[in-house]
């Protein structure tokens, strides 16, 4: 597997708390799963996707995690369009 | 040395570790587990008015239009009563700093945190309170550390959250991006132990007395153009300190005959730590799943004793529904000319709604808006429950079931809201005191705090305490 160079803005991501570690007061669907963290930041040696790696943040601390995303981006949007809105408040034109 | 950092010892270590990050010493306020000194523990942060709005003007934080909503006005009275229809105004909060009145709230703590000598802040929020730390500390050339819930198990986030995130990030913090659960807690002490940073937490007395202005700057605007004090304020609640810091900033202007009236949107049969129902609600604050548990039991908070103890301030609490909110939204933008985010758009549909049983004459105000953009939208919001396997249609809002069914009104007269019992969240409160330290054991002072804590007397809590 081709590793990610030093420098690369990337995404760790680590598991805080396993199921059976979590709070005792949960949810059953949420209990069931480990409580995991991700967190943004400058890769400090090479590394491979999957891999145990170690990030410098925006604020100049270091981190360890798992190689998760390499420049992860933000996608959010708008969404798709919800024709129900369309003819709230207009002055009508809908057929 | 090496510390246990095991959630049950993290946990037991939570006194030390917040006296240490707060720098207050709760110990010195309370005086049995239901009762402690409250107006001593906010006077000794040693602010005033001024001295708040002084600071806040440093940081971009303050000061914001009031607007009068002309057209939304007049669409209300068209469907009144003779006689019947207030004029509704808007506090425009979006212009704040980071974009919400949450700005007013870690402005103080940045403040603080600076003089104390702390290197960072830290805080753990659903989103727009973070943006505001981040954006304060930023001012303040702090570093900041935001936690913020924001995937279920699966990694999908809802686009509003993860907007909230991408702000926190904008404005160079370092964001935890954590799955769903209550352990945002024990995440925060752990960090606060590791970091040495001040705690910006949203409940401490710093962070209400921020809040106090914008109630103190709705008094004068409204005296000032329509020489009256609002009749009605109308508060989006989740935690309470929204409502708790306006309603001081009111009180302290003397517009002590205002009604306070909070409002949520009704999550109800939505559970706030399933990973489940995580992405089946479009609505990630001002909504009952924060609102009912806070009004009735406010130390829930991370902090000793929490500052926001909204049932003290509040006389009505109005519920409004998802779809309800959504066609005000809508309304706002193609009547006003406006896009606003949800937090304040809850508050103006619940505004909507009393107007109309309000006499012309009379003043009721929108006490915030937020700001809007991708993802942090009603569009986005809808959109993506739609992916979740919602239901969104028009009809009649009653339908609405939360995380099911999405009910847009098909004309304003639906667009009511309901009541929400200020008796059975009283009652509900009382409960829990009465867990946290039997009945029998309260004093003539607990009784008193807790009287005044649900805006009653000691003689209704008498007689409450013999029913409950
Ligand atoms: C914009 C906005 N309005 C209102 C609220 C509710 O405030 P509180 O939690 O103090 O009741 C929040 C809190 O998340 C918010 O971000």
């Amino acid at each position: 597997m081709s590793t990610v160079p030093t420098g690369t803005w990337v995404e760790v991501e680590r598991v805080v708390l396993r199921p059976d570690q979590r709070a005792p007061t949960i949810p059953e669907d949420t209990a069931r799963t480990p409580y995991v963290m991700r967190v943004s930041g400058w890769l400090l040696a090479p590394a491979a996707l999957g891999q145990p790696a170690r990030v410098r943040t925006l604020i100049g601390r270091e981190l360890e995690g798992t190689l998760k995303t390499i420049a992860p981006s933000y996608t959010h949007s708008f969404g798709e369009v919800v024709p129900e809105l369309l003819d709230i408040g207009t002055a009508g034109g809908k057929p | 040395m090496k510390r246990d950092t095991s959630y049950a010892a993290v946990m037991a270590r939570k006194n030390e570790i917040m006296k240490a990050s707060l720098g207050i010493d709760y110990e010195r306020y309370i005086s049995s587990p239901v009762a402690f000194d409250y107006e001593r523990l906010m006077k000794d942060t040693g602010y005033s008015l001024d001295d708040i709005a002084r600071t806040q003007r440093e940081t971009k934080v303050g000061d914001t239009p009031l607007f009068e909503l002309t057209r939304l006005t007049e669409a209300v009275r068209a469907i009144s009563p003779r006689g019947k229809g207030a004029t509704i105004l808007l506090k425009d909060e979006a212009a704040n700093a980071s974009g919400s009145f949450k700005a007013r709230r870690a402005s103080i703590s940045a403040y603080e945190a600076k003089k104390r000598g702390y290197a960072g802040m830290i805080a753990a929020t659903s989103g727009n309170y973070g943006a505001a730390v981040a954006s304060q500390a930023a001012m303040r050339g702090l570093k900041c550390i935001i936690l913020q819930e924001v995937y279920d198990s699966q990694g999908i986030g809802q686009p509003e959250i993860v907007e909230k995130g991408r702000k926190c990030e904008a404005f160079g913090a370092e964001v935890h991006k954590l799955t769903v659960g209550p352990e945002l807690f024990y995440c925060l002490l752990l960090t606060l132990e590791e970091t040495m940073f001040f705690n910006a937490s949203l409940y401490t007395p710093f962070g209400i007395k921020g809040i106090e202005t914008l109630g103190a700057e709705i008094a004068t605007q409204v005296r000032a153009r329509y020489r009256r004090d609002p009749d009605v304020v109308v508060v989006t609640h989740a935690g309470g300190g929204n409502l708790t810091g306006t309603a001081r900033g009111l009180l302290e202007a003397g517009a002590d005959k205002t009604r306070i009236v909070a409002c949520s949107v009704d999550l109800s049969g939505l559970h706030m730590a399933s990973d489940r129902d995580f992405n089946r609600k479009s609505f990630t604050t001002g909504h009952t799943g924060f609102g009912i548990p806070f009004a009735t039991l406010p130390d829930r908070a991370d902090v000793p004793r929490n500052a926001a103890r909204s049932l003290r301030y509040m006389d009505d609490y109005r519920l409004v529904t998802q779809g309800e909110v959504f066609y005000v939204t809508e309304l706002l933008a193609k009547l006003e000319g406006i896009e606003r985010g949800p937090a304040g758009n809850t508050s103006l549909t619940a505004a909507v709604a009393l107007a109309r049983t309000l006499d012309r004459d009379q003043v009721v105000v929108v006490q915030e808006t937020e700001y809007t953009g991708a993802g942090k939208h009603h569009n986005a919001q809808l959109s993506f429950a739609r992916k979740m396997g919602i239901e969104v249609r028009r009809g009649d809002p009653r339908e609405n079931v939360p995380g099911k069914t999405i009910v847009i009104p098909e004309r304003l007269e639906q667009v009511t809201g309901s009541e929400q019992s200020m008796d059975k969240l009283r009652i509900s409160y009382l409960k829990n005191a009465a867990k946290a330290h039997p009945v029998k054991k309260w004093t003539d002072t607990d009784k008193a705090f807790v009287a005044a804590d649900v805006k009653k007397d000691v003689a209704w809590l008498e007689s409450a305490l013999r029913e409950l």
